[in-house]
């Protein structure tokens, strides 16, 4: 860049607000290849005093030098769309700065976008030569933002038809753009496959996150707890009130921790309520377990209106920092942290629940109670406090699901209905007694669920799950992994 | 061939008394006091109802107003519901929650009949129903146009329902799924079906359902003679319905489904297939609710699919519990009652209904699982008991005869 | 049906419990108006026996032939009912919110038990007189009207008898009549178990040797899913296999509650 009289760069500021549009545009190239970002506050001044078109004139010009500021940050989000929005812009200008920026990066996904928007500028130039290069090279990109500038050149020049060396040079560009389409769609479908795997998984991991506490209960039990999604809810609201907490009474400094506080206290609430409703209803209806269903969905009621009463209609939680956002593995495949978080979450659970049944002396005792409740009795170990204690854990369960569903919705009195059915459906599809029935049935069906989504609808993906699942017990009526002897089924 | 008495409750005609007379006086008393309470009842909803509200001045204490009258039909539509899921839940001991989905098929299918029946009044002026429109739906959808006919849509609102039933019904106890499998997948059902209904595409009118009716063959629905008549037929299906059960669970047949309740494998290795029963049931269940839809709709004058999702679903079978389950006139009773008890509170103290209504499931489970009418027999039947000489009930025949009562 | 040959008879059949074999390989038959007791140590599989012959449990591999050449594997619980096997469950299992009366009268057996043809269906005469003639039979003709749920625990056992004999059965299975009976109920039931050999064929499983001895016919030992040793009674007790799984089991069981402690 060669040094310009300071008396230029300020004609050329004075002519941005002339009448005379040749003026204009001229000082606009000016300033724009000058790319000083110490102009930037006299821009904006001059843009704030200014009328419509004249403002309309300078924003371009702050937008590039804004960006190219960006361009340098710390920050590599605050890199990468700066790079972005260079792209978006389409200015020439700005491709030594990219070239520049792409010497110094290191961020591997930063560098890509540079690398993108580099080209998506180059494919506007008007050299043939060029043009391919960079469709050539936004092919191997795989870039899924070129394919609209793409598609829109292989289409133009398919409509115009030129002349003699001029129409090879175009066919040469039709042919590399069209190459480079193929190859990102090609790759467009392997992301989104991954994609909906991932979605599924997220899903899957919610609802067993759900299921387990239900499964282990139903399993002890025999018991179907209908109030299961409110002592959800009322994890979430426990998270909600922590966060308002944090915010009231804590520095802001300390916000992004609230999660972590949130997470055992919601345990707790639903599990103290859990063992609240045990003592005061369910053990009243023992061998019942229809009754019990009824019952709790009485409960469920009760909960819900209150919900509604005390918190009004919806509130939400804003997740921490540390947990919003994404990681993106390849190329148009970006996995939110907050689903790696709940896959984590679900992961966790279900390695406690295998430790605490299978390695510790309590799970020995549940497990026996499960296998046979006279037996146990007699070998002296307290059913009934082993009935209660796990229905407070699989209630603290349903809370702790409740506060991790705060990080990808609201929290609303009917939060806990929204999923409920479906986890009931993974219980009964997995059968009784065997957790991994129940994980094996939460990744079958959640997975099912976005697989069937995109060609089916949300709807029909549903009730062909439900067929499905009736067909599936059609062959093995108490589920995926029940356990076969000859004292079951009495 | 043989003696009709035995056929008809062959327990109690045994000579294990020695006197097989006595026996006789009290069933026949038995009997006529149930008969005695089934006309007199019949008598009050059929004729004393319309006629107090016909007849009275409007001002009159003693007068019925249209309002009531149509309110009341209401609840007896429900009431032949709650028969169907007596049947199969008090008597048979399934629990079913999906119900609503039955009563919804009955009742869309005469919702359609009476919206195409709007024809050009409708608020676009076309002969399409209003909701099509909105959707722009250009044509009317093949399945729509059989329901022009009266007598077509009023035979799916209980054959669909029936037909549904029969393959449902087939598939699950077919392959043995029973007891809290069973609740839960009719629940799903209820859930689907609550989904699929709410669904623009499926040109069932979506969220808002059918509504707006005008005319049901000809005649104006806003008309209070046509209401009148509406009652009064829903009166005569309740009847019949009612009938219809207390014939099914007086037959050998309803002994099987109360055994099939009591002890499933005793029924299968006593050689009947309990599969075959609870389709039966829960088809017959099935039609009874259908034919609940039909006559809910003209009277109601709109469904939509918040009347036959998951939490409906559930409040008709709580409906029977309230009153009593195993007993017909309590599902009666529980239908009318808790309905009579929904549109008081809602009217007055809308925050508190849902608090009510789970407390009814809470408190009915927990506290008076035989319902009011167990409630009910169960004091009296000490007071009969007190009162009976000690010597009369030797034999366990006071026993006998409470948890019979218990029973029906 | 000729009456000659097997009424029931079972061929390497194996049952299969998630990798446990309750069953492994048996062979087993019974023959018309014979009355068979089956012991064993617990988990031998006696209870399985019934389930395979009854339909409850399908084997995985093997040949269940009732009478002269009907497989009963592909048929389900009431179409073996049907065909004239009936069952008596170890823990009485009767209509508990149904009469006596009306517990026994679901239990005859009718040309069809199909749903429209019971809705409809009407007790002949005769149908009434064997009725009561169960009824004296099990004794409890006192209490016709008494609703199941309120009988003793015997007189369950007994009425779930006399509903099994009203099916009027080819084939009999009774899982251990005599638990939980008083002495006398116990002699009883011996008894009637062997008035009913002469017109039925009875398997009987049992524990009680003392009333094993009292039936006195060919005994069936099983062990570990197999037949170990069959024959009269006096034959299977001098037999040093029998004796050496019934007491190597108690000092098994001997030295496991003394590791307990």
């Amino acid at each position: 860049m060669s040094a310009t009289p300071p008396s230029a760069i300020e004609r050329a500021l004075a002519d941005l607000s002339s009448q005379d549009p040749a003026a204009q545009e001229a000082s606009v190239l000016m300033l724009s290849e000058q790319g000083d970002p110490a102009l930037l506050p006299r821009l904006e001044e001059l843009r704030a005093n200014a009328d419509r078109s004249v403002r309309l004139v300078i924003k371009p010009v702050i937008d590039l030098l804004k960006n190219k500021v960006n361009l340098v940050s710390d920050d590599p989000d605050t890199r990468r769309s700066a790079a972005t929005d260079l792209g978006t812009l389409g200015k020439p200008v700005a491709v030594p700065w990219l070239e520049a920026a792409l010497n110094t990066e290191s961020d591997r996904w930063v560098r890509y976008t540079i690398e993108e928007s580099i080209n998506l500028i180059k494919l506007a130039s008007d050299d043939p030569a060029t043009k391919i290069a960079a469709a050539t090279k936004l092919g191997e990109l795989r870039s899924q933002n070129a394919l609209p500038a793409l598609k829109e050149l292989a289409q133009g020049l398919l409509a115009s038809s030129g002349e003699g060396e001029q129409q090879g040079q175009q066919g040469l560009v039709a042919s590399a753009a069209s190459q480079a389409i193929e190859r990102i769609e090609t790759w467009g479908s392997w992301a989104n496959a991954i994609q909906t795997v991932f979605r599924g998984i997220s899903l899957s991991s919610i609802l067993l996150l759900m299921a387990l506490g239900l499964a282990i209960v139903f399993g002890l039990m025999g018991v179907i707890n209908m109030a299961h999604g409110e002592l959800m809810m009322l994890g979430a609201y426990a998270t909600f009130i922590t966060q308002e907490c944090f915010k009231a009474y804590l520095p802001d400094t300390l916000f992004d921790y609230y999660f972590l506080v949130a997470m055992p206290c919601s345990f707790l609430v639903a599990g103290l309520f859990g063992l609240a409703l045990e003592a005061s209803l369910i053990r009243f209806l023992y061998g019942r377990p229809l009754e019990t269903l009824l019952a709790t969905w009485g409960v469920s009621l009760i909960l819900i209106q209150a919900a509604r009463v005390i918190f009004g209609d919806l509130t939400s939680v804003v997740a921490p920092s540390w947990l919003s956002g994404g990681a993106q593995v390849l190329v148009g495949v970006q996995l939110p942290y907050n689903r790696l978080f709940i896959i984590a979450l679900a992961s966790v659970c279900v390695a406690g629940i295998y430790w605490l049944l299978f390695r510790t002396g309590v799970g020995l005792r549940v497990r026996a109670v499960m296998q046979n409740r006279d037996m146990s009795a007699c070998l002296g170990i307290p059913t009934r406090k082993v009935d209660a204690y796990t229905f407070a854990f699989g209630s603290g369960l349903a809370g702790l699901a409740g506060c991790a569903l705060t990080l990808i919705g609201n929290v609303e009195p009917g939060l806990g209905q929204n999923y409920i059915v479906d986890s009931f459906m993974v219980v009964v599809t997995g059968g009784v007694g065997k957790l991994s029935g129940t994980i094996v049935a939460a990744l079958g069906i959640g997975g099912l669920n976005k697989l069937l989504e995109p060609s089916f609808g949300a709807v029909y993906g549903k009730v062909l799950i439900l067929i499905l699942v009736i067909l599936f017990l059609q062959r093995r009526p108490s589920g995926l992994f029940s356990i076969k002897g000859r004292h079951v089924e009495s | 061939m043989s003696s009709p008495d035995l056929g008809e409750s062959s327990g109690l005609s045994s000579a294990a008394e020695g006197t097989p007379d006595r026996r006789r006086a009290w069933l026949s008393e038995s009997s006529a006091t149930e008969g005695l309470s089934f006309w007199l009842v019949g008598f009050f909803l059929l004729v004393v109802m319309p006629l107090l509200n016909v007849l009275p001045a409007t001002d009159s204490w003693l007068h019925v107003s249209d309002f009531t009258l149509n309110r009341f039909g209401k609840f007896l539509a429900y009431a032949i519901l709650a028969l169907g899921i007596d049947l199969i839940w008090g008597y048979t001991g399934i629990l079913s929650l999906g119900h609503g989905v039955f009563f919804g098929l009955g009742a869309y299918a005469v919702g359609m009949h009476l919206m195409l029946s709007i024809g050009t009044e409708s608020v676009y002026g076309s002969a399409l129903p209003d909701f099509m429109v909105w959707n722009q739906v250009k044509e009317l959808p093949l399945f729509w146009k059989p329901f022009y006919s009266f007598g077509f849509a009023v035979a799916a609102a209980i054959l669909v329902p029936t037909l549904f039933a029969t393959i449902f019904g087939f598939l699950a106890f077919r392959s043995r799924i029973r007891g809290v499998y069973f609740a839960i997948i009719t629940q799903a059902l209820a859930l689907s079906a609550w989904l699929v209904f709410n669904r623009n595409e499926t040109n069932l009118g979506g969220t808002n359902g059918l509504t707006d009716f005008k005319t049901i063959l000809g005649f104006r629905l806003s008309d209070p003679g046509m209401q009148r008549t509406l009652y009064v037929l829903t009166v005569l299906s309740l009847g019949a319905a009612y009938l219809l059960c207390r014939w099914i669970i007086r037959s050998r047949t309803g002994k099987v489904l109360v055994a099939i309740r009591d002890s499933e494998q005793r029924v299968l290795f006593s050689g009947y297939s309990p599969a075959n029963y609870k389709l039966f049931v829960f088809v017959v269940s099935a039609a009874l609710a259908g034919l609940a839809g039909a006559l809910y709709v003209p009277q109601v004058g709109i469904i939509t699919p918040s009347q036959i999702g998951v939490l409906p679903s559930l409040e008709m079978v709580i409906w029977v519990a309230v009153g009593g389950r195993g007993t017909l006139a309590g599902a009666v009773i529980g239908a009318v009652g808790v309905n009579w008890a929904r549109s008081i509170l809602t009217n007055s103290f809308p925050d508190l209904w849902p608090f009510f209504l789970g407390g009814l499931f809470v408190a009915v489970v927990l506290l008076v699982p035989e319902g009011c009418v167990g409630l009910v027999r169960k004091l009296s039947g000490n007071w009969f008991a007190r009162r009976a000489q000690p010597g009369q009930t030797a034999g366990g025949f006071g026993v006998g005869a409470s948890v019979k009562r218990g029973l029906r | 049906m000729t009456e000659r040959g097997s009424i029931i008879y079972l061929e390497d059949v194996t049952v299969d419990f998630d990798g446990f074999k309750a069953l492994r390989n048996l062979n087993f038959f019974v023959d018309y108006h014979e009355l068979r007791v089956v012991i064993g140590p617990n988990g031998a599989g006696k209870t399985t026996l019934l389930d395979v012959i009854s339909g409850k449990v399908k084997p995985v591999s093997g040949r269940v032939v009732f009478g002269k050449d009907t497989d009963l594997i592909p048929l389900r619980e009431h179409e073996i009912a049907t065909l004239g096997v009936g069952r008596k469950f170890q823990t009485p299992t009767v209509y508990t919110n149904l009469t006596v009366w009306e517990n026994l009268d679901l239990s005859l057996r009718r040309s069809s038990k199909g749903v429209f043809a019971t809705l409809v269906s009407t007790l002949t005469p005769a149908e009434v007189g064997k009725v009561f003639a169960t009824m004296e039979t099990i004794g409890l003709a006192e209490k016709a009207g008494v609703p199941a749920g309120s009988l003793s625990h015997g007189e369950k056992q007994w009425l779930e008898i006399g509903m099994v004999l009203l099916q009027d059965p080819v084939l009999l299975l009774v899982d251990e009549p005599v638990a939980g009976m008083t002495d006398q109920e116990t002699e009883q039931t011996g008894q009637l178990l062997q008035s009913l050999a002469d017109r039925h064929s009875i398997i009987v499983i049992e524990h009680d040797m003392e009333f094993v001895r009292q039936l006195a016919r060919t005994v069936t030992v099983l062990h570990e899913g197999t037949v170990l040793c069959e024959g009269s009674v006096e034959k299977i007790q001098a037999d040093p296999r029998v004796v050496e799984i019934y007491l190597g089991r108690q000092k098994e069981q001997k030295e496991t509650s003394a590791a307990a402690h």
